[in-house]
């Protein structure tokens, strides 16, 4: 490949430095000559739009299943809260009703919709598009990864319909008392979520496989890394974590399924229950937690990383100015990604572990603050004088800065040994991790959603309603999360069914009834946004191309949405970062990725 | 544009604002790696199973050292199994030579033995597995019992995913008309997850000799 390079001749100006301008190639540099890859060309419905091997439709279906298990977390949700705020009005949901809805609608919303719509559904459509590729390394397995994904939702889902039900034990599935009788679902509902949770994973890893190796070698000519889209890095640093964490929700999974129907004793330790002696012996429930944990914290940078990303290319593009700061962006992204693979004992502070042990996960879960505070600075910074304009995706971008920042101020003080023993199983969690892992992600998939609504469809969503579900699920999660970080403080205990009239409860009732309310408010106002979704496909105002003056390559395929192949004849050749707006020297207010220096002669280059 | 970035500190410290990085970052061809495609998934595949193992190993090493831990005998049946293993490596590396010599008739012998000798692994694991059960020694019976069904049966089924790959190079073998490149480098990496399989089959064969 070197060598086709050599032979071409390129002519390249010597390097005019003292102008600081992009000097070199006068002419163009001819687009990549490499053999295009082999794209299989679908001819029927089917192979079109169901068994699709394009990345852009794969994301598609991953987006609306993920969308459509939400909608069910979303609901569950509901439930709960009417049964905490007005447990005498609604008393439809009995004690192991409540379990099951905490343990799906934590699941669910954790893995199937974040994890799924991130990388499963942003992934999958943005990194071809925008590293300049045709299409994804490995269409089949991709497909594949698709459909795995499926049944994986559909054994969740079916576990709703078996005796006993789905199960109770918590989303983390602690073992013993996830397979114990007593726990609801213990019969088949663990089962199958144990059963769903490793196709999952499988599922997964053929997804990231792609997602991974198409970042890293189909990239088109001249898009170096450190010339890739934020949002590239941080779903290519996700999914690094994803393939590396997720084996270990794989090995749990399976040692507990065993323990479950062969009576193994992998986690269930000498056990009696109505005064007779199980099977089980010697086994350790403590592995499980380090084994879940290991998984469950890069879990966190896994929803947190590619959200990181798109924010700041929704900020820079939304406010016409460069991101402050883009390599350090990167390293942060790597550092976090790097060290999140060493602060999991933090969840397992109550545990009876060492304390020493307990210091050192203090330590670590606390260094982890330096990068994301240097994000969040980076984020402001970019903002900093620039020409904000308060589109939807701004607005929800600015939402997430605050939610974010919100939420891991918090995360500080859990933290901490000392201060997480207390509240460790107050709603003061329950409070933290929706703000920093529920809310904030969210935020950026909406702002996303409808910041590339245009480009996938042609049409942008309706403006009035978007206004609408920002203010109502900015302010109502506000509403709905303040309040239970001061139930936290007050005592309130977290996973309980009914709070009778124990004295810490008596001052709370009123709290909870308000965020029962707020939490139906917000919810409702998610279905009005999926309204706007399929209405605006068919009626929405048509965009124009590029309608954010965006520089990075999905907006400038040459068809408007882009098609299959994504770019016509000829791949584009990449000459900058994707953040050249408002240029000092130039007469155009941005310059897209695959302008020619010799287009734009006066633009300076900017150091980053 | 030759230089691939190996060393990610070199990369997260480049200057793409300067003009003499920018005409270097101009010229690449958007490759990370000289690797192919396959190779580099192939690799992946082996980093995702090695970790796979790695945390049952680091479970099997905690499970041990708790008092009810009685450790099976292993059976000959399993050194003939290793055998076989490490004799099953050896004919496909002599395979991917032939294939690297274009000795498309010899490669598709060995081949052949190789998917043989594969399948007589299983099947040897499968005998053991009845040994074991014939003997009264349940996955039940006793964690080390547990842990010895369950990395077999792991390490089986990797097998099974490779042997899936081998089907398809070898079928390639038998039509008149296969893309040559191709054929030799699907043969080339099925050698290394075979490779793979035996260094992790003597990772976990080590660990239930020792305990």
């Amino acid at each position: 490949m070197n060598d086709e390079y050599t032979d071409n001749k390129i002519e390249t100006k010597a390097a005019d430095s003292s102008s600081g301008s992009y000097a070199p190639p006068a002419e163009k540099i001819p687009a990549q000559e490499a053999p295009d890859q082999e794209l299989y060309h679908a001819k029927s419905f089917w192979t079109k739009w169901v068994f699709c091997q394009d990345a852009k439709v794969i994301g598609i279906q991953y987006a609306l299943t993920a969308t459509a298990i939400g909608m069910i977390g979303l609901i569950l949700s509901w439930g709960m809260r009417l049964q905490l705020g007005f447990p005498e009005t609604f008393s439809f949901l009995g004690p192991a009703t409540y379990y099951q809805s905490v343990t799906m609608h934590g699941m669910i919303m954790v893995i199937y919709l974040l994890t799924a719509l991130f990388l499963g559904g942003f992934g999958n459509y943005l990194i071809p598009l925008m590293v300049g590729a045709r299409d994804m390394v490995f269409p089949y397995v991709n497909m594949v990864s698709y459909w795995m994904f499926l049944v994986a939702v559909l054994v969740l889902i079916a576990s709703f319909f078996v005796p006993g039900g789905p199960t109770g034990a918590g989303w983390t599935l602690y073992p013993p008392q996830a397979i114990l009788p007593g726990t609801p679902g213990s019969e088949m509902g663990i089962v199958l979520m144990l059963v769903s949770l490793s196709l999952f994973v499988i599922g997964f890893t053929m997804g990231g496989l792609n997602y991974v190796i198409t970042i890293l070698q189909s990239r088109t000519r001249g898009m170096t890394l450190m010339r890739m889209p934020l949002t590239i890095w941080g779903i290519f640093t996700a999914t690094v974590l994803a393939l590396l964490a997720f084996p270990a929700l794989f090995v749990a999974c399976i040692m507990m399924t065993l323990d479950n129907l062969l009576g193994t004793s992998f986690f269930m330790p000498e056990i009696f229950t109505m005064g007779e002696k199980l099977d089980y012996a010697g086994g350790s429930p403590i592995l499980f937690q380090h084994l879940f944990w290991f998984f469950g914290h890069p879990e966190v940078y896994i929803v947190a990383l590619p959200a990181f990303g798109i924010v700041s290319d929704l900020i820079s593009v939304h406010a016409r100015k460069n991101v402050f700061g883009y390599r350090m962006m990167v390293w942060a992204i790597v550092i976090i990604g790097a060290l999140s693979f060493i602060v999991w004992a933090h969840h397992m502070y109550v545990s009876g572990m060492n304390p020493w042990f307990g210091f050192f996960f203090a330590t670590t879960t606390l260094i982890i603050a330096v990068p994301t505070a240097i994000k969040v600075y980076n984020w402001v910074l970019t903002l900093w004088r620039g020409n904000i304009h308060l589109t939807i995706p701004m607005l929800f971008s600015l939402g997430f800065i605050v939610t974010f920042v919100n939420g891991g101020i918090t995360g500080l003080f859990l933290g901490n040994v000392i201060i997480d023993v207390p509240l460790s199983d107050t709603y003061f969690v329950v409070a933290h991790f929706h703000m920093v892992m529920g809310i904030a992600p969210l935020m950026v998939v909406f702002g996303a959603i409808y910041h590339w609504y245009p480009l996938i469809t042609g049409r942008h969503l309706n403006q009035t309603l978007g206004k609408i579900h920002f203010w109502v699920t900015f302010v109502g999660a506000y509403a709905i999360y303040f309040p239970m970080h001061y139930l936290g403080f007050i005592g309130v205990p977290r996973r309980y069914f009914e709070m009778y009239d124990s004295p810490y409860m008596t001052s709370g009732v009123g709290l909870n009834q308000f965020i029962t309310v707020a939490a139906l408010i917000v919810g409702f106002t998610q279905f009005l946004f999926l309204y706007n979704i399929f209405t605006s496909w068919y009626k929405g105002e048509k965009s124009e191309r590029n309608p954010w003056k965006a520089n990075s390559l999905e907006w400038h395929t040459p068809d408007y949405p882009p098609t299959h192949g994504n770019f016509g004849k000829e791949l584009p050749v990449v000459y900058r970062w994707p953040y050249d707006f408002s240029v000092p020297g130039s007469d155009k207010e941005y310059i897209p990725q695959h302008v020619a220096p010799s287009e734009v002669p006066t633009a300076k280059a900017e150091q980053t | 544009m030759s230089k691939k970035e190996l060393n990610i500190f070199k990369l997260l410290s480049q200057k793409p604002w300067e003009a003499s990085q920018a005409a270097i970052d101009n010229q690449h061809d958007g490759k990370t790696l000289d690797l192919s495609k396959a190779k580099l998934g192939v690799r992946t595949i082996m980093v995702v199973s090695t970790v796979i193992f790695s945390l049952f190993v680091v479970s099997y090493s905690d499970r041990m050292l708790v008092h009810d831990w009685k450790s099976l005998s292993e059976p000959w049946l399993l050194w003939i199994n290793t055998a076989i293993l490490i004799f099953t490596s050896f004919v496909f590396h002599k395979a991917k030579i032939y294939s690297d010599k274009n000795e498309f008739e010899k490669a598709k012998n060995t081949l052949l033995l190789v998917g043989f000798l594969s399948f007589a692994f299983i099947t040897g694991q499968l005998l053991v597995w009845q040994h074991f059960i014939s003997i009264g020694q349940y996955a039940s019976t006793n964690p080390a019992n547990a842990f010895f069904y369950l990395l077999t049966a792991l390490h089986s089924l990797h097998l099974l995913g490779g042997l899936f790959f081998w089907g398809r190079a070898t079928t390639k073998l038998f039509t008149d008309n296969f893309n040559v490149t191709k054929t030799k480098q699907a043969i080339e990496l099925c050698a290394i997850y075979w490779h793979f399989l035996l260094i992790v089959w003597f990772i976990l064969f080590g660990l239930m000799i020792a305990s």
